[in-house]
C-alpha cells in the first residue's frame, strides 16, 4: 500500500512538473508570428506519417538510420510497456497483463529484443559520438552543453534498458522457483542469458527484481522532465513540426502581404490600401520569426545533416544551419525566461541578431536549400536567414555594399548589373 | 543571327499572339557567355518552329536577386511592374533560360497577380525530344562522351526538376557521370542567393572550386548545366584549375543545339 501511494504520488509530481515545463515551452512558441498552416490536412497528414513515422529522410545516411530505427521503435512500442508498470505501480498488481497469454509472451518477447537493440545502437551512437572522429559531431556550436546533453540522453537509455531486462531476468528466475505472485508470464529471449549471474536467494532477487522495477519507472518519468531542457523533445515534437512542414517547393520564398499594400499603393496612387497594424520587415528578434520556426527550434536534435551539406560551412564560412536553429531556440527560451522573471514586455537590450547571430553567417548564405533538404523533420534554418536578412536590409539599410549596389542597379537600370535598359536586346544582333 | 527575334510589342503590332513568351533574364541579355545561350535557345525554338516571342527593351530583372538579399520592396516593385508588362500582352505560357527567373516568375509572381505555365529550358528540350522535334543528329557527335550534369539548387532542390536536363543528355549517347553530389544533394555553384553579386565571406575555399574539384573527379569531357549563374562559377572555376582545353562547361541548350546542328 506504502509502495502505491509512493508511486502514485512519484507519478502525478512526474507529469505535473512536466505539464508545466511544457506549457511554458507552448507558451514561448506562441511569442512567434502567426502563419496559417492548416490548409491542405490530408497532405500534411501524409507528410507527417511518412516523414515522421515512416523515418523517410533518415535513410539518406543508411548506418545511423539503421541504429535510429530500432531506438525509434523501442521507443514507440515500450509505451505499451509502460502502460503495464503504470498499472501495476498504481493497483499494486504484478504484470497485470499477463491473462493475454501467447501475446503477452510475444509482446514481453519482443521488447526484450527491442531493448537490447536499442541498448546495443545507444552503445554505437555513444562510440561514434566520443571515439570516432566524426566532423557532424563537431562544430563550432557543438559545446559543452549540447555535447553532454547528448551523451546524458545515451546513457539514460542505457541504464533504462538494462534495468529492464534485469528486472525481467529476475522475475524470470523468480517464476522458476514459484515464488508468490510471480506467477509464469512473458517470453524472455534477451533476459534468459543474464539468469546465471544472479543470486538464487528468493529474498535477493525480489530485491533486485523491485529496484530494477523501480529504477526503470523512476527513470523514464525523469527522462521525460529532462525532454523540455534537452535536443531529445524531437521525440515529440518531430511529428507536429512535419505536420506543419511547409509544403509549397523550396525555392518559393513568402511574398510579405505588408510591403504589397505599399508597393501597390506606390506604383498606382489610386490604390487604397486595407488597414494593417505596423509591424517591422523581417526579423531582429526571435518574436520577430513565425510560430512555426519556433517550434521548429525546439524540435531540431542538433544532429548536424544540415550543417554538413551547407555550401558556406563545407568551404569553411562561419554559417551552420545548425547553429541558427540552436541559437534560436536559446534566444526565445531566454525571452521566456525574461517574462517568467519581469513580466512581459521587458526589454533586456539584446536580440536574435548580433548577440546571437552575426551579420557574417547570414551573408554568407547561398539559399541553395541543401539544409532544408537534409533535415531529416523538415525543419528549414534557411527561412530564418532570410527574415534576419530582410530586416538588416529594409529596416537597416544594412548590406554588405556590393549587396547595395547591385540593388541600386535593379532600381535605376532593370538587371543587377550596370548595363543600359537599352542595351538590353542586344544580344539578338551578334552572330 | 540568321534569322529575326521577334518580339512581343511587333507582334502585337500585327494582331498576333505568340505561343510561348521567353523571358531572357539579366544574365541572358547581358553577360557574353550567357548571351551564347539565349541565342542558341532562341535557335531551337526557331528550328522547331513554336510561335514565340521575347520581351526585348521591355524586360526587366524578375527582382529575384532583391528579394534573396532580403529586399522585399525591390522584389515586389519588379515583380508587380513585370506582371503588369506580361499581362498586358495576354502571356499565358513562358519559358526562360534561367532557373532563378524559372522560380521566380513560377512560385512567386501568382501571389502577386501573375500566374503563368512557366517552364524551364530543359524542360520544354524535353518536352521536343519526347515529341521527336529534336533528335540529336546532324551536328557535333557526344556519343560515348563523358558529361557529368551539376544540378542548379532553383531548378533541382528549389522546384523537383532533376529528369529534364538529363533526358537531353541521355539522347546524345553519351557516357553521363554523376558527381558524389547530385541531384536532391547536389551542391551548390556558390553564386544563389545573390553571392553572385559579392564577394564571399571568409572560408578556406571558394565554394565553386569546391564544386569543380568534384566534377572533375569524374573526369568528364564536358560539365554540363541549365544556369547562366551556375555556368559563370563553374567556367570560372574550370578556368582557375587550368583545364579549358580539355573540360567544356556547357548549358543544356547549347549541348542540344551543337547535337542537332542548329
Amino acid at each position: 500500500m506504502v509502495a502505491q501511494i509512493i508511486f502514485l504520488l512519484f507519478t502525478i509530481a512526474a507529469i505535473a512538473l512536466f505539464t508545466f515545463n511544457f506549457r511554458k515551452i507552448i507558451r514561448n512558441i506562441r511569442l512567434g508570428k502567426s502563419v496559417d498552416r492548416n490548409d491542405q490536412p490530408i497532405k500534411r497528414l501524409m507528410t507527417m506519417l511518412r516523414v515522421a513515422f515512416g523515418q523517410s529522410k533518415m535513410v539518406i545516411r543508411p548506418i545511423t538510420a539503421f541504429l535510429h530505427f530500432f531506438v525509434y521503435i523501442g521507443f514507440v512500442i515500450i509505451n505499451i510497456e509502460v502502460l503495464e508498470i503504470m498499472i501495476d505501480g498504481i493497483f499494486g498488481t504484478h504484470r497485470i497483463f499477463h491473462g493475454l497469454g501467447g501475446l503477452y509472451n510475444f509482446l514481453i518477447g519482443s521488447f526484450e529484443i527491442l531493448a537490447f537493440t536499442v541498448w546495443l545502437a545507444c552503445i554505437i551512437f555513444l562510440i561514434r559520438r566520443n571515439v570516432l572522429n566524426i566532423k557532424r559531431f563537431k562544430g563550432v556550436e557543438m559545446t559543452s552543453w549540447p555535447k553532454s546533453d547528448a551523451n546524458y540522453i545515451l546513457i539514460t537509455e542505457i541504464l533504462l534498458m538494462t534495468a529492464f531486462l534485469l528486472m525481467n531476468a529476475a522475475d524470470l528466475k523468480l517464476q522458476m522457483l514459484g515464488v508468490g505472485h510471480y506467477v509464469s508470464a512473458g517470453a524472455f529471449p534477451m533476459s534468459q542469458y543474464l539468469i546465471n549471474l544472479l543470486p538464487s536467494t528468493e529474498n535477493a532477487l525480489i530485491i533486485i527484481e523491485r529496484s530494477a522495477w523501480w529504477f526503470h519507472i523512476i527513470g523514464i518519468l525523469a527522462f521525460l522532465n529532462y525532454l523540455p531542457y534537452s535536443k531529445h523533445f524531437h521525440i515529440l515534437f518531430a511529428f507536429p513540426n512535419t505536420y506543419f512542414s511547409n509544403l509549397e517547393p523550396k525555392g518559393e520564398f513568402t511574398n510579405m502581404a505588408s510591403v504589397t499594400n505599399e508597393v501597390k499603393a506606390m506604383l498606382d496612387p489610386s490604390f487604397v490600401p486595407a488597414e494593417t497594424e505596423p509591424g517591422k520587415f523581417g526579423a531582429k528578434d526571435a518574436t520577430d520569426l513565425s510560430w512555426v520556426n519556433l517550434m521548429s527550434a525546439y524540435t531540431c536534435t542538433e544532429c548536424g545533416r544540415c550543417t554538413s551539406v551547407c555550401p558556406a560551412n563545407i568551404t569553411g564560412k562561419l554559417l551552420s544551419p545548425r547553429k541558427i536553429m540552436m541559437d534560436t531556440r536559446d534566444r526565445i527560451t531566454e525571452i521566456g525566461k525574461n517574462i517568467d522573471k519581469h513580466g512581459e514586455g521587458h526589454e533586456d537590450g539584446k536580440s536574435l541578431l548580433d548577440n546571437y547571430i552575426s551579420r557574417e553567417e547570414i551573408w554568407a548564405c547561398t539559399s541553395c536549400n541543401a539544409c532544408v533538404e537534409a533535415c531529416p523533420i523538415n525543419i528549414d534554418p534557411l527561412q530564418i536567414i532570410m527574415e534576419l536578412r530582410r530586416f538588416a536590409v529594409m529596416e537597416e539599410s544594412q548590406a554588405p555594399a556590393s549587396i547595395n549596389a547591385m540593388l541600386g542597379n535593379i532600381e535605376n537600370n532593370q538587371a543587377p548589373w550596370k548595363y543600359s535598359p537599352a542595351d538590353r536586346f542586344n544580344w539578338a544582333d551578334e552572330k | 543571327m540568321e534569322f529575326k527575334v521577334p518580339t512581343m510589342a511587333e507582334l502585337m503590332a500585327a494582331g498576333e499572339e505568340p505561343e510561348i513568351l521567353f523571358w531572357v533574364g539579366c544574365a541572358g541579355s547581358y553577360d557574353e557567355r550567357a548571351q551564347r545561350i539565349t541565342r542558341d535557345i532562341c535557335k531551337i525554338l526557331h528550328h522547331v518552329g513554336v510561335k514565340y516571342a521575347v520581351l526585348g527593351t521591355e524586360e526587366s530583372c524578375t527582382g529575384d536577386p532583391a528579394k534573396r538579399a532580403g529586399n522585399e520592396f525591390l522584389f515586389q516593385m519588379q515583380a508587380i511592374t513585370n506582371i503588369e508588362v506580361l499581362n498586358g500582352y495576354n502571356i499565358k505560357k513562358i519559358v526562360t533560360g534561367c532557373p532563378h527567373c524559372f522560380n521566380t516568375i513560377k512560385n512567386e509572381y501568382p501571389g502577386l497577380g501573375g500566374t503563368y505555365d512557366v517552364i524551364h529550358h530543359t524542360q520544354l528540350i524535353q518536352d521536343l525530344i519526347n515529341e521527336g522535334k529534336l533528335k540529336a543528329e546532324g551536328g557535333e557527335s557526344f556519343k560515348g562522351k563523358k558529361i557529368t550534369y551539376h544540378d542548379p539548387c532553383y531548378l533541382g532542390r528549389g522546384n523537383g526538376i532533376y529528369e529534364a536536363p538529363r533526358k537531353a543528355l541521355e539522347v546524345l549517347d553519351a557516357q553521363l557521370v554523376e558527381m558524389k553530389r547530385c541531384k536532391s544533394n547536389g551542391l551548390c555553384c556558390g553564386a544563389g542567393g545573390a553571392q553572385m553579386f559579392k564577394e564571399p565571406e571568409k572560408g578556406n575555399k571558394d565554394i565553386n572550386i569546391e564544386r569543380i574539384d568534384e566534377a572533375l573527379e569524374t573526369n568528364p569531357q564536358v560539365i554540363a548545366s541549365g544556369c547562366p549563374f551556375c555556368m559563370t562559377m563553374l567556367s570560372d572555376g574550370v578556368k582557375l584549375k587550368d583545364k579549358e582545353q580539355e573540360v567544356k562547361v556547357l548549358d543544356i541548350a547549347e549541348i542540344t543545339v551543337r547535337a542537332n546542328g542548329l
